[in-house]
């Protein structure tokens, strides 16, 4: 049976078709501001038996296209307990949320915590900083880790963290030391939200787009002292899940 | 409306063209949240009534009782005792706190980080959209957490006639003689107010009505009790917030007949939902109308909540008190260790509303507790730590929320309480 899974994040949209519990395709792209146009277009010519639909715009999908839906924190569980059976706390940066998700022997999911309202520490927050900043996003992690010293960064809301930046190059500091300064604050605010799990009997995994900033990655791993772990594609991971959940439903 | 009371409100002084703006979102939400559901008992065909009608024919027979010569008494708090009010013919009616409104006038005298029931309250009466507040001849204010004590300060400048309770933090002999003396004080409030002086008889006959009250609501939240749910959530928030408003007899006659209907369901096995759906307990802050929000969000992510540990809810109807005294001073003892039991947490310490939660979980047949605590709400957030590792130790999933009035957070809401369902499903 073949069963497709469907992430409709903040950012990006995701699908992934697996054939038998094997993953035999995935695609992706941005969301933008049709998300139901781009979901449309991401599943078009793909034959499929059945589809879930997971991500913040799950609902919209489900209303245009009567397609069942389970939250992005039960898809991620289910994709990463797919891919790496041992890790039982997952953390999940995205566009505009970040959660930590812990699942049991069986991949199911026990406890989890999400960011409230507020971009904090999220892939916006890190797109918004890296352009005050003059960099990529997608080099960003890999110049702050070039920084020779770092900065300290107060201010973890989004505009406030903008006005502090501003303000750093306007004292003609090192932007690479204000990049990895940014890096740290975030890191600093996901080992908190992992520190309310027992972190020294978990084995931890990182998905989300921001899973693919080194910088990030090499800091949690120096604050955790512990590996993390990232899939190949850390992006996919919930829409995966979802569709291993279509083909179990 | 099926009148126009356009003459009534004018008279109140309420700002008609804001009211009518209120009545309208109340309405359409209303219909959206309410009469969507399916399966619903005949019974809440009342409550429909009484909700189409609670800014028309309610407030015209709270006027017409008051051209009878009795005094109408609005309040915000459990602690108020109902009983006392009746004793002296009074009207007991819960004021407006439920929706953000009038915000931009309330943070010109309230701090923005209060919590949103405050915010509300004021909102109502700054922007004279709330024909209770406007109808009552007194309101009673009630010294709970820090946040409303200091603000009916400012609340008394709003009103000719706030009257400020004050009430015990710790309980111990000396916080339970101060209860008492306040309660004195506020029968003799009362006995000023109507002219009437309260004796035993009158007293008595107050206890038994609310007695009575609150029996129909106990009885109402054993039947929920059964799987499957005999009715949803929703609709039973709504009869705790309509206990609130509603005339105590009537309100009391038409809970005992929908208890009836819905003994029958029972007996049929009919539920309002399925008998495999999750039930959630919903602990925490209290939710006056219309607050509908977090109820609203976890049953459309297909659970339901079965019982209610607030103050609109359980906490609030849990004790009777007991009518047997002779005289005053013995139902007043009564009266007093009656609300004394209350676990607000605004007392210190408050381990036993921890033990009331999980002894709900096992009567209400729930498999999961999500906590309420409105923002700013620091008795219930700080408290709302210690339940969640107490529920968590005795393997009861739990899921503490922290909100307010606004729909910003619907999304995260939204998902955190449907993950929340699906670790219960």
């Amino acid at each position: 049976m073949r069963c497709a899974g469907i992430d409709l994040g903040s950012r990006t949209i995701e699908v992934v078709i697996v054939e038998d519990g094997r993953l035999v395709a995935s695609r992706q792209a941005e969301t933008g501001f049709a998300p139901d146009r781009q979901a449309a277009s991401l599943l078009a010519g793909e034959s499929y038996d059945r589809l879930l639909a997971t991500g913040y715009g799950r609902h919209l999908f489900e209303q245009i296209n009567g397609t069942p839906t389970v939250t992005e924190i039960k898809a991620v569980a289910a994709g990463f307990h797919a891919l790496a059976p041992e890790v039982d706390l997952i953390l999940d940066i995205g566009g505009q949320d970040s959660k930590v998700v812990a699942l049991n022997q069986t991949g199911k999911v026990i406890k989890f915590e999400m960011n409230d309202r507020c971009a904090a520490g999220t892939g916006k927050f890190l797109e918004l900083v890296a352009m005050t900043l003059g960099f990529p996003l997608d080099a960003f992690g890999q110049e702050a880790l070039k920084a020779e010293k770092t900065l300290q960064i107060n201010s973890m809301c989004a505009v406030f963290a903008d006005s502090e930046v501003t303000s750093l190059i306007g004292r003609g500091e090192d932007r690479r030391a204000i990049a990895l300064g940014l890096h740290r604050s975030i890191v600093n605010r996901a080992v908190g939200m992992l520190k309310r799990f027992n972190l020294d009997r978990s084995t931890i995994g990182f998905v989300g787009g921001v899973a693919w900033n080194p910088c990030v990655h090499r800091l949690l791993e120096e604050h955790l002292q512990k590996i993390v772990h990232i899939p190949p594609n850390p992006q996919i991971v919930a829409a995966y899940g979802a569709a291993l959940l279509a083909a179990g439903g | 409306m099926s009148s126009d009371y356009t003459a009534m409100w004018q008279e109140l002084g309420l700002d008609l063209e804001a009211h009518d703006a209120l009545l309208e979102a109340l309405s359409s939400s209303y219909q959206d949240i309410f009469l969507s559901q399916k399966n619903r008992p005949q019974g809440m065909q009342y409550l429909d009534f009484v909700m189409s009608e609670v800014h028309g024919l309610r407030i015209k027979e709270l006027l017409d009782a008051r051209r009878a010569g009795r005094p109408v008494v609005g309040s915000f708090c459990v602690f108020v005792p109902e009983e006392i009010i009746l004793a002296a013919d009074g009207i007991h009616v819960g004021l407006c706190a439920g929706a953000e409104f009038g915000t931009e006038e309330v943070e010109k005298i309230l701090p923005r980080n209060t919590c949103a029931l405050i915010k509300s309250a004021f909102g109502f009466k700054l922007s004279r959209v709330c024909p209770f507040i406007e109808a009552a001849d007194m309101v009673v204010g009630e010294n709970t957490c820090d946040g409303k004590k200091k603000s009916y300060e400012q609340l008394g400048e709003l009103l000719p006639n706030l009257y400020v309770m004050d009430l015990p933090q710790q309980k111990t002999a000396a916080g339970k003689r101060l209860l008492r003396e306040e309660y004195v004080r506020f029968l003799h409030a009362m006995e000023e107010l109507s002219g009437i002086t309260i004796d035993a008889k009158r007293l008595r006959r107050g206890v038994e009505l609310v007695n009575a009250k609150r029996a129909a609501l106990a009885r109402l939240n054993r039947l929920r009790s059964s799987r499957p749910s005999p009715i949803s959530g929703l609709d039973a928030l709504l009869i705790n917030q309509v206990s609130f408003y509603d005339d105590p007899v009537r309100f009391t006659g038409q809970i005992n007949s929908l208890c009836d209907e819905l003994e029958a369901r029972i007996a049929r096995q009919e539920g309002v939902v399925a008998g495999t759906t999750p039930r959630v307990l919903l602990s925490g802050c209290p939710m006056a109308v219309p607050n509908w929000k977090i109820p609203m969000l976890i049953e459309r992510s297909g659970a339901v909540v079965v019982g209610e540990e607030s103050c609109v809810g359980e906490r609030g109807s849990r004790n009777l008190t007991d009518a047997s005294g002779a005289t005053v001073d013995a139902l007043l003892d009564a009266i007093v260790e009656r609300y004394f039991a209350i676990d607000c947490a605004v007392f210190t310490p408050n381990r036993e509303r921890e033990q009331h939660v999980v002894e709900m979980v096992q009567a209400y047949q729930a498999d999961g507790v999500i906590h309420y605590g409105l923002q700013f709400c620091q008795p219930y957030l700080i408290e709302s730590m210690p339940m969640e590792q107490r529920l968590t130790d005795q393997g009861i999933t739990t899921l503490r929320i922290e909100t307010d009035y606004s729909m910003e957070d619907l999304g995260q809401l939204q998902t955190r309480i449907e993950a929340f369902v699906e670790m219960l499903g």
